[in-house]
């Protein structure tokens, strides 16, 4: 008599071979907070401009390699003058959301002018995604913060799971790190290019590499939300862009998967 | 009947085979940092190049950092965390931290080398999840000649002459220690080897610029702009110098 | 001596509404030597006048620097202050570390308010036996906050607390509406100015007694200590009490005044005279005039 429960009714090892026990431990190893991400957003992309920051990210919350949510909002209007884009596990923006509004609201109690504006709010996202990955419980996100400094310059900033930081006055995510970072460096590569680009331009440049990233990430979506900064103003919103002009012709020309017959 | 073919032993409720890891909380982030101190003078100098993988961060992320000082600007010292960037960011913020504490408790400068033990305090107690940096510590000691300390992850750390670390270190060692403390270097006349020497300033600074602009050509982590920290009796002086961005 | 019985701790009220032992913390700030802060548009200012113990010992230490942009000056119980300003540099170095922002002065004085508060209303302690003028710059300019171990945190244009403040004040009241628009240097002349009356007659200003510390726009907080006074005290010129003299030339003024309305001038004459009435109010520890019998 076997007297271990867990091999009572098992697959007969002669048969199907050794059972894997790597498999059924795997519950009682260690405690372990790692996680994957599951519904995902993907890439956020942001540049500076003459007057400000443009940042864009599309509507898509996807399971795996389904097209789950198609009306996910991953730009972040936080105070009156800063946007948080957030790309990765959209459990873990909504955590990030809370925060930031409870953050917002602690701040504004006293009333006593002072307002947290984007340096202060990334300072405080830089710490809690380093302190998640520090316990080794990270928060499955890569996120861009954009606003105006201390001095009322444009401000950019990144900061991901692992809570790597820099600043760069065009940043992208994910995919677009690849695909989207070298359409924007070619206007806005240096800091000072910032300043001879127009919001006209950037807003081109925007749309361009979201369609880029539409074409050939394919866990993106042709609707987007594209959130400006005026460092005289207040931010503006555009929701449910779309890409224009785009052109699938070649797609006909593709052949070895689809319906094609030869 | 089936028990008997059972060859599993009782024993296998710990796993046997690794369980793959979903999270490591690590990452290279590039560049090359390089001390050296002189008679009168110590410096600083990296890169400020931020990657991941193949790509580039940011071309501009300065990461020498000056800690103020009681006691003037000459004693004033400059550190540099090298490595996985996040780290070598809350260990620097920690250290400058920690070193206003000690200006307040003891009304004092904090010295160069009563940092560099800080610093090994600080590596040493996260022994078992360490910043993955390596870190420079530099400046003057009290008679205002230039210190460099360089320190492993974990905290183990020399004085030194001069030091890389990074990305492209092993590069840039060899090269510093025939030109800096003159190994391998005879004396023409005698055959004796040569002695190394106090270097003046200007030589090191064409010597540093050298040094980067070449490991830039063979190393893909090196590039865009260098910074350059030099602490004298003065204060903290800061340069920049372009790199290729290639 | 007469002792009432709603002292023995803290947090008992006694019949008339009174916490004896707060108004004895606020007796202690009397104990100590004078600190004056003042802010002008761009600057706020702290100067204090420092007491050594005796002759063979240092002088005590009256401003501290927390930050930046920011610093206290005491009058009390020191180590109550030393207790305070750690506090204080430790919400300064979190507000850096957590949001990259120097910690607004407002906050940072409302959070040692909070937390002098709680020792009048929590048994077994004690409240600070010391009063804080917490002057900084920040996003919404500069600010000086008065800070008593009651936990009352008001922010004024110019303050002084300590031994002989009420002198210092007159100044205050007298000058504050001209601060507005001073330079850093006029402000601590001001400053000066109104620390000197609080003087003992036969006592000065000197690089050794005298503190003073600056913050402002585009300027970190910078505390002058010994020979760094001296510069001050040459711009300042006179180091002595101007009280004496002040009381003369107000004298001669109000006879002038009296001469054109008659009544006028002795009501209005005593006002200016702090030392007096100052020492009389520190000797004059508040008594319990009613419940005796209970």
């Amino acid at each position: 008599m076997d007297h271990m429960p867990e091999n009572w009714g098992r697959p007969r090892n002669d048969v199907y071979g050794e059972y894997q026990s790597a498999i059924h431990n795997a519950g009682q190893g260690p405690q372990s907070r790692t996680q994957t991400p599951s519904i995902t957003g993907t890439s956020v992309i942001a540049m500076k401009f003459d007057n400000g920051v443009m940042l864009a990210a599309d509507n898509l919350g996807s399971y795996g390699s389904l097209a789950r949510f198609t009306d996910q909002e991953r730009l972040i209007k936080v105070g009156n003058e800063t946007v948080v884009g957030i790309s990765g596990d959209a459990s873990d923006q909504q955590y990030i959301e809370l925060l930031l509004e409870r953050l917002l609201i602690e701040d504004n109690y006293p009333q006593d002018g002072h307002h947290l504006r984007a340096p202060h709010i990334y300072e405080y996202l830089s710490r809690v995604m380093y302190n998640r990955r520090s316990k080794i419980d990270p928060l499955w996100n890569a996120i861009l913060v954009a606003g105006k400094n201390d001095d009322g310059s444009p401000f950019l900033g990144y900061v991901d799971l692992l809570g790597v930081t820099y600043s760069s006055p065009s940043i992208a995510t994910g995919y677009g790190a690849y695909l989207a970072i070298p359409l924007m460096r070619k206007i806005v590569s240096e800091e000072a290019d910032a300043k001879n680009v127009s919001e006209e331009q950037a807003r081109k440049v925007i749309d361009e590499c979201m369609k880029v990233l539409f074409y050939r990430d394919a866990r993106s979506l042709d609707k987007y939300t594209v959130a400006t900064v005026t460092l005289d103003g207040e931010v503006k919103m555009d929701k449910n862009v779309r890409c224009q002009n785009m052109n699938w012709r070649f797609a006909e020309g593709i052949r070895g998967y689809g319906t094609q017959k030869q | 009947m089936y028990a008997e073919h059972f060859s599993e032993p009782a024993t296998s409720h710990v796993a046997s085979a690794p369980i793959e890891h979903q999270f490591y909380p690590y990452a290279s982030n590039g560049g090359t940092i390089l001390a050296i101190a002189g008679a009168d003078y110590a410096l600083l100098a990296g890169d400020t190049r931020h990657i991941t993988g193949y790509s580039i961060n940011t071309r501009f992320r300065p990461s020498i950092h000056t800690l103020e000082n009681l006691g003037g600007p000459e004693r004033a010292i400059v550190v540099a965390a090298n490595g996985f960037s996040a780290d070598g960011d809350a260990l620097v913020r920690r250290l400058a931290q920690r070193a206003e504490w000690y200006t307040y408790n003891h009304n004092k400068p904090l010295s160069v080398s009563a940092c560099a033990r800080l610093v090994q305090t600080m590596l040493y107690g996260k022994r078992t999840f360490p910043y993955y940096v390596h870190t420079i510590v530099a400046g003057l000691d009290e008679s205002g000649r230039g210190e460099v300390y360089s320190f492993d992850p974990v905290g183990s750390y020399e004085r030194e002459q001069c030091r890389a670390g990074g990305s492209a270190a092993s590069l840039l060692m060899p090269f510093l220690d025939n030109q800096v403390n003159k190994k391998n270097q005879y004396d023409a006349a005698t055959g004796l080897p040569q002695v190394a020497t106090d270097l003046p300033l200007e030589e090191t600074l064409k010597l540093v610029k050298d040094a980067f602009s070449s490991v830039t050509e063979r190393h893909i982590h090196v590039g865009d702009y260098l910074e350059i920290k030099i602490v004298t009796k003065e204060g903290v002086k800061v340069e920049y110098f372009p790199l290729k961005r290639d | 001596m007469f002792r009432n019985s709603y002292d023995n701790d803290s947090i008992t009220y006694s019949p008339t509404g009174r916490l004896f032992q707060v108004e004895y913390a606020l007796e202690a700030i009397k104990q100590g030597s004078a600190s004056v802060g003042l802010v002008s548009k761009t600057h706020a200012v702290l100067v204090a006048l420092k007491r050594n113990a005796e002759e063979l010992g240092s002088y005590q230490k009256k401003i501290i620097r927390i930050d930046n942009h920011l610093g206290i000056a005491l009058a009390g119980l020191a180590p109550d202050a030393r207790v305070l300003s750690n506090f204080m540099r430790q919400q300064a170095m979190s507000s850096k570390m957590i949001y990259n922002r120097p910690i607004p002065v407002s906050r940072v004085a409302s959070e040692i308010g909070d937390k002098a508060q709680k020792n009048t209303q929590v048994y077994g302690k004690r409240p600070y036996g010391v009063g804080l003028l917490v002057a900084g710059y920040d996003e919404t300019g500069p600010h000086l906050f008065e800070f008593l171990p009651s936990g009352t945190v008001l922010e004024y244009f110019g303050a002084a607390i300590g031994a002989r403040s009420q002198s210092a004040r007159t100044y205050l009241e007298r000058s504050f509406e001209s601060f507005a628009d001073c330079s850093a240097e006029e402000l601590v002349l001001h400053g000066l100015r109104a620390l000197r009356d609080t003087l003992a007659q036969d006592k000065e200003l000197t690089i050794q007694n005298t503190s003073i510390g600056v913050v402002g726009l585009d300027s970190p907080f910078k505390l002058y200590d010994n020979e760094e006074v001296g510069e001050w005290l040459e711009k300042l010129g006179d180091v002595g009490s101007s009280r004496g003299r002040r009381q003369a030339e107000e004298a001669a003024a109000e006879a002038a005044a009296a001469s054109a309305a008659a009544e006028a001038a002795d009501t209005d004459a005593p006002t200016t005279d702090a030392p007096a009435a100052d020492d009389e109010a520190a000797a004059d520890l508040p008594a319990e005039p009613i419940e005796t019998d209970d």
